[in-house]
């Protein structure tokens, strides 16, 4: 799903940021590693909220899609939506029942909150072995994003527009 | 990047075409009359200008102070140097982050800078005059052989060409933890304010010569007992132009705090918090980082702030905590793109916001070198540039445009167009005339409004 591999870049960006400004001249920003904090936050949460719901694409699983977005106004794949944890929670469990024996689920992320101290990047390929069919090609693609992220830290500063940003900016 | 001969040939004394980056000017202030302007730099340099009062001396017409106005190198020192704290193992920048004017009381004038760590008290002051006709010393200065003398003289005072002497009157040092990101001048011209992230410190300013002694106090301290805990930071901060015992400060979530030191000692209870409910329509990764306050302050009349977060301006009522009463779009056609200003890091960018002196108009700075203006009464915003190549001395600034739709006019700049490394993020209005004074990387532009010089 595109926005988890937006969620997903964001996080490498912010990890590579955050590691960079170790060796900044002026020491540790504390205003900026907090808003790479929060967004690296924000962006883990809606990288699970879209696996859970990325799991199922089978049609039997997408009836759970519209129920768990019930509480919200707009509910149209294309936005942004930070899902309560409820309701997260509430999606997850009717997946089980419905699931695709096709697609494995992975493993069940830490809700453990983080403080700035420890990042857990668990985004990152996991070392377990998996049955992974359609969620391959996605963990296939992050190893080289990541590598690229956290080695380049001379992001240069001409912009590209990216066409994701129709789906998660604001409008 | 040596020298361009070239630059001679300009008849501009601050315009220069290397770029180091100590040269990139990181804040600009005019004092309270406005005769002085003072600059600041990553090298932790300081330029004070002066303006130049063709009827200086002369019996001033209508009031006037003289049509020339404009602003020379009146001094130049080394405020701040490179520091290492060692027990952190961490080196501090020479960057001065902030210079604040004290009212002046006498022929000398006073001004505060800070760097991250360490705020210093100068003391600029001119002499024209020098002693002269000493009996033990000859005009070097070296004494003179005593069989030489047969009679005393009394010295005179002699005029001399000026000299503008800076020095400093005090350094108020460790008293920040975390980086300092504003000073203020109470308006009883005895304490002033300093702001870091987590704790805002009050300071006696006690001019005592060779004095460098430290009173500070905590009245701010948000520091929460669990670091992991922390949600917030303090992003501003400034007292109110009138009444000593109120300050505001702004905060990394967007919200005013405004503080009343009469009730406490500390004011972690704030007086008065002033915020805007998010709109849960516009959620995005990056809501956090766009909606935090990057600069705040009071209008000229108290009555009033000025808030300044990536995308917009913001003007509050002091009597209303609700949300603000003024919203500006500075540059809204960057919202669909600030993934790419994430990742080039501009969305971090701090831009700075003013008042004009009748407090109608506000301005803020964007990229490209472009600056905003926006008119209160009517709403009404103007794009202006700080470009040398598009502002030669003395020819009228016209307005610029970004095309974002509809019927495309000649001049327009698309938004895939835009220089990010060109941004204005420090200026300073003068307190009582149309005179500007806008910092672009390591040139300082000065315009000045000559068919309303005087503010309505």
């Amino acid at each position: 799903m595109e926005v988890s591999a937006e969620a997903k870049r964001i996080m490498v960006v912010a990890l590579g940021k955050l590691y960079s400004s170790r060796s900044q001249r002026g020491g540790l920003r504390l205003h900026r590693s907090l808003l790479l904090t929060l967004v690296m936050k924000s962006a883990r949460d809606i990288y699970h909220e879209a696996q859970a719901t990325a799991e199922c694409v089978e049609p039997g699983c997408e009836q759970q899609h519209p129920e768990a977005a019930e509480g919200n106004t707009e509910s149209s794949c294309g936005e942004l939506r930070t899902l309560p944890l409820e309701e997260v929670v509430v999606s997850r469990k009717e997946d089980k029942e419905n699931r695709c024996p096709s697609v494995t689920v992975p493993a069940q992320p830490s809700r453990k909150r983080r403080g700035k101290a420890a990042v857990e990047p668990d985004f990152l390929p996991c070392k377990k072995a998996k049955l992974e069919k359609a969620s391959c090609p996605q963990q296939l693609l992050i190893s080289p994003a990541l590598m690229d992220y956290v080695n380049c830290s001379g992001l240069g500063a001409h912009p590209a527009p990216m066409p994701i940003h129709r789906a998660i900016a604001a409008c | 990047m040596g020298e361009d001969t070239e630059s001679s040939k300009i008849n501009h004394t601050f315009l220069r075409d290397y770029v180091t980056e100590a040269d990139v000017i990181s804040t600009v202030e005019f004092n309270q009359t406005g005769d002085l302007l003072a600059t600041g730099d990553k090298g932790g340099r300081v330029v004070i200008f002066q303006r130049e009062t063709e009827s200086k001396g002369e019996t001033e017409e209508l009031g006037e102070t003289g049509d020339s106005g404009e602003y020379n190198v009146y001094s130049t020192f080394q405020s701040h140097e490179p520091d290492f704290d060692y027990l952190k193992s961490l080196e501090i920048e020479e960057k001065i982050n902030k210079i604040r004017w004290l009212p002046q009381q006498n022929a000398a004038h006073f001004l505060l800078s800070t760097n991250d760590k360490t705020i210093k008290l100068w003391k600029v002051s001119e002499r024209d005059k020098r002693p002269e006709g000493y009996n033990l010393k000859d005009e070097e200065g070296r004494l003179k052989d005593i069989s030489t003398i047969t009679s005393l003289q009394v010295p005179v005072l002699k005029p001399t060409d000026l000299m503008v002497e800076v020095r400093p009157r005090r350094v108020f040092s460790n008293g920040h933890t975390y980086h300092v990101n504003s000073i203020s001048v109470n308006s009883d011209g005895e304490t002033y304010l300093s702001a870091d992230d987590l704790r805002i410190n009050m300071w006696h300013l006690g001019i005592t010569d060779r004095s460098f002694s430290i009173l500070h106090n905590n009245i701010v301290d948000i520091k929460p007992a669990n670091m992991e805990d922390l949600t917030e930071v303090i992003t501003s901060a400034e007292f109110h132009p009138h009444h000593c015992h109120l300050f505001v400060y702004s905060s990394s979530k967007g919200s005013l705090r405004l503080c009343d030191m009469r009730s406490s000692a500390l004011c972690d209870k704030h007086t008065k918090q002033f915020e805007e409910p998010e709109d849960p329509g516009s959620r995005s990764f990056f809501s956090e980082i766009i909606s935090s306050v990057s600069d705040v302050k009071f209008s000229h009349n108290g009555r009033y702030l000025l808030t300044r977060d990536y995308l917009t301006a913001k003007v509050w009522d002091l009597n209303m905590d609700k949300g603000p009463v003024e919203t500006y779009q500075v540059h809204e056609y960057l919202r669909s793109k600030l993934c790419s200003l994430y990742e080039n890091d501009c969305i971090f960018d701090k831009f700075e916001c003013v008042w004009n002196s009748s407090d109608s108009v506000i301005m803020t700075g964007a990229y490209n070198s472009f600056f905003r203006m926006f008119d209160r009464e009517t709403g009404r915003g103007v794009t202006l540039e700080a470009w040398r190549e598009s502002s030669k001395p003395r020819a009228v600034l016209r307005t610029r445009r970004v095309y974002t739709g509809g019927k495309r006019r000649r001049g327009d700049v698309g938004v895939d167009s835009l220089d990010f490394t060109k941004k204005i993020l420090h200026m300073a209005w003068h307190p009582s005339e149309n005179i500007i004074a806008i910092a672009a990387t390591n040139n300082l532009y000065i315009f000045q409004d000559r068919v309303n010089p005087e503010t309505q």
